[in-house]
């Protein structure tokens, strides 16, 4: 990074109250003050924002894609954590 | 009912909102980030929205049928009730978000106060507007904390900014015959009572920004009763232009 | 955006000598309609061609902005200057998440701008040209936009995830533009006779150079057949130009305006209308840096990136001298 260049910060919108935030893109900024206002003129132009978060690029840690396989494939076979795994009479009614 | 007080008076908020909006249009694309060209247009629109609402009850006061492009286009620079403020070149970035700081450190209490208003319909503008300004306060008070403190450069830069502007600053609170009768019947805002609230909101900003205040010394004035700088017909002439070459054609 | 180091580990481990099988998988995923996502493994080709897209994409909205721009001071009514000002501010919010979407390749904003400025990236070719009347805001609404949007919604389902998402954002946005730009046209055509001549002015003008904005015929088109392939591309040039073509026409004619084509005719035979020849040798002179306004959209460009440095360096000194004081403000407790 030179010097007349920002860090670039990823931006999360609640929508609406009850809604979980949302990731919507990222914007440069010098500093957090200042992302949080790029992100909202840059995200919540047209009435889309209840609540904004800013988060630097930087800090977000990733899963490796190659490790896919190890981290979400063992989970396929576990067919017992879901309800349906479960036979349950009709007389018994819902469940 | 022609030129009342209270025409006047909206002529002035509706003027003074139009020409800074429109000063701050003309950054947008030209911005030092993207960012900031998407803030100018934001700040830009919210502007011309308080001047629009604020011509078309204009028009309801005068009541011969002019609309908001008719105040906006077809008046002369001598009819414009404008500070002198607004009308000043953008400069750079930091003559443009100095300018803004300085307005809207009054405009933000100017218009929470003004919801007060016996009027109902200035009241509903100022509701909006307070709002807006709000946020033009904090972006401005932001930038112009880290213009002033940042380098050498931006530093001398900010300090130039408020050094021109500070003697159009007066202005802001005035209150002439006009406005003091509308003051007493409870419609308009006595903007001698916010003075001590802008003095404190700038006195901290500049402080923390690293910038040493002007003593207020001889203040300009005469926008509000039509005396302009010459930079406003340049800003008309724009502006109008397309009224003025196609006259009375709709768009 | 999210972990840009992790890209250019990637781009750096397996480029070098392209693994049949990572590719074959990659195909199989793009085949199997799936998103490619920013960490993914991608070829090196995959990653340049969208980079370059996505940073034209976005360089285009960025110079868009010059020629709109030119008349939101002189726009003929209240209503009007705010509509411009805010279609104007929605271009540089989409150059902006464009960049984004292309920073996720590993190319940082500054870079794609950097390439813009010297001269080495391309955007459209069509803000070359002038806006010299007021009808011209009003065509580049109608037409442009119009030709943009044809061009945008099929990329709404780009094989890239982060593209597709920042253009289904852009093509929301974009709606009202098209619309905002066909009205200004309406009012002029239903305006004085000097209204309606301004319009038909306009028209004459941008009509050739809006139908270049598909690139050219896909004979001569070099980038086509792979970026079909990966599903970066959903339709061809021609095919676009056509289904634009079939849209304007009859919106035209409601205006009561004429095409500048003589050879302009609605075969029966095909459902299409059939259209005169491009000057494609005014194309490449244009693409080529030598329309009417390249060199002063440039220099505008230019002029803002360097007025605007003290300012990028003003901020990131200050946020220095902050995290200063909050490491002294710790040491000293």
């Amino acid at each position: 990074m030179t010097d007349k260049s920002w860090p670039l910060w990823e931006v999360f919108i609640r929508t609406r109250n009850g809604l979980a935030h949302r990731h919507v893109g990222s914007v440069h900024a010098v500093d957090a003050t200042m992302a949080l206002h790029a992100a909202r003129d840059t995200y919540t132009r047209r009435g889309e924002g209840l609540s904004v978060w800013v988060v630097p690029s930087a800090s977000i840690t990733a899963s490796d894609p190659a490790d896919k396989d190890m981290m979400f494939e063992p989970t396929a076979t576990k067919i017992y954590r879901h309800p349906t795994f479960y036979e349950i009479p009709d007389e018994v009614g819902h469940m | 009912m022609t030129d009342t007080p209270l025409l006047h008076y909206t002529l002035r908020l509706a003027d003074t909102a139009l020409i800074l909006g429109h000063r701050l249009s003309e950054w947008v694309g030209h911005s030092p980030v993207i960012e900031e060209d998407l803030a100018f247009g934001n700040m830009g629109l919210d502007l011309i929205g308080q001047a629009r609402s604020l011509y078309s009850y204009a028009g309801e006061i005068e009541g011969k049928g002019r609309d908001e492009d008719a105040l906006a286009y077809l008046r002369d620079a001598g009819d414009y009730r404008n500070i002198l403020l607004v009308e000043q070149p953008n400069g750079d970035f930091a003559t443009t978000m100095v300018r803004q700081l300085l307005y809207a450190a009054f405009a933000h209490p100017y218009f929470e106060t003004l919801t007060h208003s016996s009027d109902a319909t200035l009241a509903a503008v100022a509701a909006k507007a307070a709002k807006e300004m709000a946020y033009h306060l904090r972006h401005s008070a932001e930038w112009t904390i880290r213009l002033g403190d940042g380098t050498d450069e931006s530093h001398a830069r900010a300090q130039a900014a408020v050094d021109e502007l500070w003697p159009y600053t007066g202005e802001m609170f005035e209150c002439d015959e006009i406005e003091r009768a509308l003051v007493e019947a409870g419609v308009a805002v006595d903007p001698a009572t916010l003075r001590a609230r802008w003095d404190k909101t700038i006195s901290e900003v500049l402080s923390e920004a690293t910038l040493s205040r002007p003593d207020n010394g001889y203040m300009q004035s005469g926008g509000r009763v039509g005396r302009h700088s010459e930079h406003l017909g340049h800003i008309l002439s724009e502006l109008q232009f397309l009224q003025r070459a196609y006259p009375g054609a709709t768009w | 955006m999210y972990t840009q180091a992790l890209n250019s580990q990637d781009s750096a481990a397996h480029t070098a000598k392209e693994d049949p099988q990572a590719e074959a998988r990659f195909q199989a995923r793009i085949d199997a309609e799936e998103k490619i996502e920013p960490n993914d493994w991608m070829p090196a080709a995959y990653r340049r061609t969208l980079t370059r897209q996505i940073a034209q994409h976005a360089h285009s909205e960025i110079v868009g902005m010059l020629p709109e721009g030119n008349w939101i001071t002189r726009a003929p009514s209240l209503k009007r200057k705010a509509a411009l000002l805010a279609k104007v501010q929605d271009e540089g919010g989409h150059g902006a998440y464009l960049y984004a979407a292309a920073e996720t390749l590993g190319t940082s904003r500054e870079e794609m701008e950097d390439q813009l400025l010297s001269g080495a990236a391309k955007y459209s070719s069509i803000f070359n040209y002038p806006t010299l009347s007021w009808a011209d805001i009003g065509i580049i609404g109608w037409l442009v936009d119009g030709a943009a949007i044809m061009n945008q919604i099929p990329l709404c389902r780009c094989s890239y995830g982060p593209y597709a998402r920042a253009m289904v954002r852009v093509c929301k946005e974009e709606s009202f533009h098209q619309r905002q730009g066909y009205e200004i046209m309406l009012a002029l055509c239903k305006g004085t006779p000097a209204q309606k001549a301004m319009a038909q002015e306009a028209l004459d003008r941008w009509w050739w150079p809006v139908l270049m904005m598909f690139g050219p015929p896909d004979k001569d088109s070099q980038h086509t057949e792979s970026a079909m392939r990966w599903k970066i591309k959903r339709f061809t040039n021609d095919e676009l130009r056509q289904k634009f073509i079939d849209a304007t026409i009859p919106q035209g004619h409601f205006l009561g305006l004429t095409f500048p084509d003589p050879a302009l005719k609605f075969n029966d035979t095909t459902g299409h209308w059939d259209y005169g020849d491009i000057d494609w040798v005014e194309f490449k002179q244009v693409v080529a840096g030598n329309g009417p306004c390249n060199r002063q959209r440039m220099a505008q460009r230019r002029a803002a990136h360097e007025a605007g440095g003290w300012v990028r360096e003003a901020a990131n000194a200050y946020a220095r001298k902050r995290q200063q004081r909050a490491a002294m403000s710790i040491a000293a407790e």
